[in-house]
């Protein structure tokens, strides 16, 4: 045998025939079920008017405009920035709590986490909302604040907190959002910091740092990367999971496809494009969360 | 070599220790005078690493006393951070931190420790990665290295805080054989410069060339301490003939 000559590779896999069998069959029984729904709904698509929610051309000025449904996205959008920011704060700050010997912190970490998981996301919206953002808001004044006021009352604030006349009501809806969502990114950061072999605590605290410096240092920056895939699923969760805080009247995407749904009344149209629009979204998301890491793995070598 | 009259930089009087039921260290006395180098051997589980990490109480011992250069360690101590920095400790397994480069993981300590200058540290760092002869490697990740070349990078992270003694935790144990030889010889130098030294380890020539006292121990207790060479050649107790011939039997 020639040592410089190794066999040559697998050849890749392809489609075979059978494959393609397959997907055209699953095609085909898509492609049933659609004209089934067809024959039996006897419904009259509109795709126009739902659009012009979307974007609509304004003929006085013969432009076109943004409607509902992109402010609707904006509003997702700011939820989903804020509530990961809380959620992240949250969750470091918790999830730390749920590893160190402390036995109040880790009672008070441990019963968040399964306070939160174990009550459906709706119900946690409303007792939060109807019992403690109303107590909460008032205290803070944030509902005397004034909507007029030269603070609130520039494009940057408007860019990232929206409206300002209805701030009170998307904090509470970005709060909600935190909590929920920071009970779980305790976990994810726990596992992360647990994950961090007992050689790594002992070597820095060998060389005497202090308990801050050894966290600060050397656990948690290897124990978020370790967590950086399920984080960054656990932010696209928050983007879906956005849409439930609709139901306390935040005008975000869902909210807005309600509404648009009862003008039009052209409901699958209206759910089709926002369903649609979400796919989009948290998809790109997805792709992008994939880049980073492939970036990170490679400039780590 | 000794001066006149030494000075005891690690003592342990009448130290026990326990896992739950299990008795871990039992009435252990033994004074390391500065510049003294003990080899510290024993069976597996004969308590030989909880007795050193004790000294920089990663582990805590429940009961008599422990004192660095003077001053008395313990589990509730507030300052430990000040008694570990000086305090070297080489484990089995390098545990340097992996998402630093090899300067960053020497010059972490003496930065956030002692306020080094970023400039100063790296002078530090790069002195003592010399002296491991390891200095062309400063901008590599830990997992680029060989084992032997990362146990060296371990020694000189402990250096930068310029410790009083060095402990060494089965330092060759983990590294393959031809990377051994390597890492005794940065200890050997490192013992030849005075440094006040505990290892334990199973490397006997290396026991022999450096060590001024050999401890042996056993189920949690110090059996027997001797020179290496009487302690090689003509051991007391049963038990260190016994290990010695299973150590050199095959």
């Amino acid at each position: 045998m020639d040592r410089n000559t190794p066999p040559p590779a697998p050849p890749r896999k392809r489609l075979t025939a059978v494959d393609i069998l397959l997907f055209a069959s699953v095609a085909a029984l898509i492609a049933y079920a659609g004209y089934r729904v067809n024959e039996v709904l006897v419904y009259q698509w509109n795709w126009s008017r739902v659009f012009n929610f979307f974007i609509r051309f304004d003929p006085d000025t013969g432009e076109y405009v943004t409607n509902l449904l992109l402010y609707g996205l904006a509003t997702t959008l700011r939820l989903a920035l804020w509530g990961t920011v809380l959620a992240t704060i949250i969750g470091v700050v918790l999830g730390y709590w749920r590893t160190v010997d402390n036995l109040t912190l880790r009672i008070l970490s441990r019963s968040y986490v399964e306070l939160i998981r174990n009550i459906p996301p709706l119900v946690f919206i409303f007792i939060f909302y109807f019992f403690i953002s109303s107590q909460i808001f008032p205290w803070l004044g944030l509902d005397d604040l004034n909507p007029e006021g030269l603070f609130v009352d520039n494009w940057l604030f408007a860019l990232l907190f929206g409206d300002p006349a209805l701030l009170s009501n998307f904090l509470a809806g970005v709060l909600c959002l935190a909590m929920f969502e920071g009970a779980y990114v305790t976990e994810i950061v726990r596992a992360g910091i647990q994950a961090v072999g007992k050689g790594q605590w002992e070597a820095a605290r060998a060389i005497g740092l202090s308990r801050t410096n050894v966290l600060r240092d050397v656990i948690l920056p290897q124990a978020l990367r370790k967590t950086l895939p399920p984080l960054a699923g656990q932010f696209i969760t928050l983007i879906k999971d956005s849409s439930i805080v609709s139901l306390i009247s935040i005008q975000e995407l869902t909210f807005m496809a309600t509404e648009v749904a009862a003008t039009t009344t052209k409901v699958f149209e209206t759910w089709i494009l926002v369903g649609a629009m979400y796919f989009v979204l948290c998809y790109s998301f997805a792709l992008l969360f994939g880049w980073l890491e492939r970036r990170a793995a490679r400039s780590r070598r | 070599m000794l001066d006149a009259t030494p000075r005891p930089l690690v003592q342990f009087r009448d130290v026990c220790k326990w896992y739950g039921d299990f008795s871990a260290l039992h009435d252990i006395n033994l004074t390391v005078h500065e510049g003294e180098k003990v080899v510290v051997c024993g069976p597996s589980g004969s308590g030989k690493s909880t007795m050193i990490r004790c000294i920089n109480q990663l582990e805590a011992h429940q009961v008599g006393t422990i004192m660095i250069d003077g001053e008395e360690v313990s589990p509730e101590m507030k300052n430990i951070e000040k008694i570990r920095r000086e305090v070297g400790m080489v484990f089995q397994n390098f545990n340097l931190f992996p998402h630093m480069t090899i300067l960053d993981n020497l010059t972490l300590g003496p930065i956030r420790n002692r306020g080094a200058s970023r400039a100063e540290a790296r002078e530090l760092a790069m002195h003592y990665l010399n002296r491991v002869h390891i200095a062309e490697q400063a901008d590599k990740y830990p997992t680029q290295l060989s084992g032997g070349q990362q146990q060296r990078v371990a020694i000189a992270r402990s250096l930068c805080m310029k410790p009083k003694v060095m402990l060494f935790d089965e330092p060759t144990s983990a590294l393959d054989p031809e990377m051994i030889a390597g890492v005794l010889d940065v200890m050997i130098e490192l013992a030849e410069e005075g440094m006040t030294m505990i290892v334990v380890t199973h490397e006997m020539g290396f026991a022999r060339k450096v060590a001024d006292r050999v401890v042996f121990m056993d189920e949690g207790e110090i059996i027997e301490v001797a020179e290496p060479e009487a302690f090689f050649s003509a051991p007391q107790s049963d038990r260190a003939q016994l290990f010695l011939s299973q150590l050199l039997g095959h």
